[in-house]
């Protein structure tokens, strides 16, 4: 039924819809955007403890998972996250298409579009691969991690999963500690957790710390106790061999010595301190095996909740942005 | 804007269906009620709290949400999304009978994707429908079981109830030139 709307005239009325055609980074997003994601993810993990876990909201809708990179968890936990919504979904891989045979991104897609998907689910070892086809395609993009630039489902769902144990983000010492050169989810988590008003920590060896990394309103140092003193949560970020050319650290036995994360390092942070990781983990590397599978690891609950957050931006999206014509 | 229904008229009301759910029903045992959110899930409480007064037992309670099952959902080509709220159901519904809750019966689109939605849930042995204001104007075969009043209207005009929970008063409200 019609709900009657008060509206009061001092404060704006609480975001109701994303009115966006895509979701490339968190850079874009407002603290309410924020928001009304992880509401609409409550409402959606609900869905997920049904024993039919099936809603009919994007019925008819196709949504095409195009992956230029190798993905396991962020790929099955969309393709479950659009399946939960009826969506009819497509699974592209880079080693099965066109690609190897020299076509580019954008006539990839341009074929893709041809036979009129809703929704591209893009990942690319590019930055901005996703912005380019924001500006070519019809259908709704959403970024499932382009090159060093963001990952901004990642940084939602453990947006998700902080609110769910802390019941808050504001306020919260977050230290995120690893490969902050190469890591997107880093950037994205950044944007998040200061528009939310966290207070962030990065911590790594200076030859992974970026030069400019102050300006995003973080405090970086090279001290795993000084970040992880005090600390709510506590994020790991793996480090990534693949990305790396050059040498940036001695040896990977050296890094865990100087910051791995273990008990004994935990035990400078909040009683009640979360450890988080987005996967895949380099035990032994980046985390003690104590630490992930400790009592005050949340590394399951973030890939559990990745499906939740991923059914509200596909369904959030789905509508459009909401000032065009109809198409 | 004419007050149909005050908080007395409501309250009374409430009272008057938590008996005939009894009658109906020849008692409380396996009955659950679930409200249709965002009142509908208001009235369902406050029936079980009548339901209490009277058979001294509680009747589980939850709350639908059918924003997901909405069959307007995807016809628009563009347009913003309706805000989904969570749905809260504790109990298994199998077997039960379950107790529909909404505060106004309309277009009956509501209550098709309600029903559509508690089926997903389980198989109830079966479901009754209970609404505050009956404004008629249906659109699929769809009948309350439970009525508070109806309300004769016209297409143009909207049936506004405001909860105390919700809305800090108890009233029903017919307007004319329907805001919504």
């Amino acid at each position: 039924m019609s709900a009657p709307v008060t509206m009061r005239v001092e404060e704006a009325p609480p975001l109701t819809a994303l009115r966006r055609k895509d979701l490339l980074g968190i850079a874009d997003l407002t603290p309410e955007e924020i928001s009304l994601v992880l509401d609409t993810a409550e409402a959606m993990k609900e869905v997920g403890e049904r024993p039919i876990k099936k809603v009919p909201a994007l019925r008819g809708k196709t949504v095409v998972n195009l992956f230029f990179e190798p993905s396991t968890r962020t790929r099955t936990s969309f393709e479950i996250a659009e399946k939960r919504l009826s969506a009819d979904t497509l699974n592209i891989a880079v080693a099965s298409s066109s690609v190897v045979k020299g076509e580019s991104l954008a006539d990839t897609a341009l074929n893709l579009e041809a036979m009129h998907p809703d929704m591209i689910v893009l990942r690319h070892s590019s930055s901005g691969a996703c912005h380019l086809l924001s500006r070519i395609c019809r259908s709704a993009i959403i970024n499932a991690g382009d090159g060093m630039h963001e990952h901004p489902t990642q940084a939602l769902l453990d947006a998700f999963t902080i609110r769910e144990r802390k019941k808050r983000l504001a306020g919260l010492k977050v230290a995120i500690i690893g490969d902050l050169l190469h890591s997107r989810v880093l950037r994205s988590n950044i944007h998040l957790l200061t528009k939310m008003g966290s207070d962030v920590w990065v911590c790594g060896p200076p030859t992974l710390i970026p030069a400019d990394i102050a300006r995003f309103g973080v405090r970086a140092t090279s001290s795993v106790d000084e970040a992880v003193t005090g600390a709510d949560v506590v994020m790991l970020l793996r480090i990534q061999l693949e990305r790396m050319e050059g040498a940036f650290f001695p040896s990977l036995r050296e890094y865990f010595n100087v910051f791995g994360m273990t008990d004994a390092r935990l035990r400078r942070a909040a009683r009640d301190v979360i450890i988080m990781h987005p996967g895949p983990m380099n035990r032994g590397v980046e985390i003690a095996s104590e630490v992930a599978d400790g009592p005050y690891s949340v590394i399951l609950d973030q890939v559990a909740n990745g499906v939740a957050v991923r059914m509200a931006v596909l369904y959030l999206l789905s509508g459009g942005a909401g000032d065009e014509a109809a198409a | 804007m004419p007050v149909v229904m005050d908080a007395d008229r409501i309250g009374r009301t409430l009272t008057r269906i938590a008996h005939e759910i009894l009658e109906r029903n020849r008692g409380i045992d396996d009955l659950a009620l679930v409200g249709v959110r965002t009142r509908g899930d208001h009235l369902a409480r406050r029936l079980a709290r009548g339901l209490r007064e009277i058979a001294g037992t509680d009747v589980p309670t939850g709350a639908l949400d059918i924003t997901l099952y909405r069959d307007d959902l995807m016809r628009h080509a563009v347009g913003p999304q309706p805000l989904v709220r969570r749905t809260e159901i504790s109990f298994s519904i199998d077997e039960r009978k379950i107790l529909l809750v909404d505060d106004v019966l309309y277009t009956g689109r509501t209550t098709r994707a309600a029903l559509d939605a508690l089926i997903d849930f389980g198989r109830p042995r079966s479901i009754q429908l209970i609404v505050l204001v009956d404004r008629g104007h249906r659109e699929l075969p769809i009948k309350a079981d439970y009525v508070g009043k109806n309300l004769p209207t016209s297409l143009e005009q909207s049936v506004q109830v405001y909860l105390q929970e919700s809305d800090g008063r108890d009233e029903v409200v017919l307007q004319q030139g329907g805001a919504a």
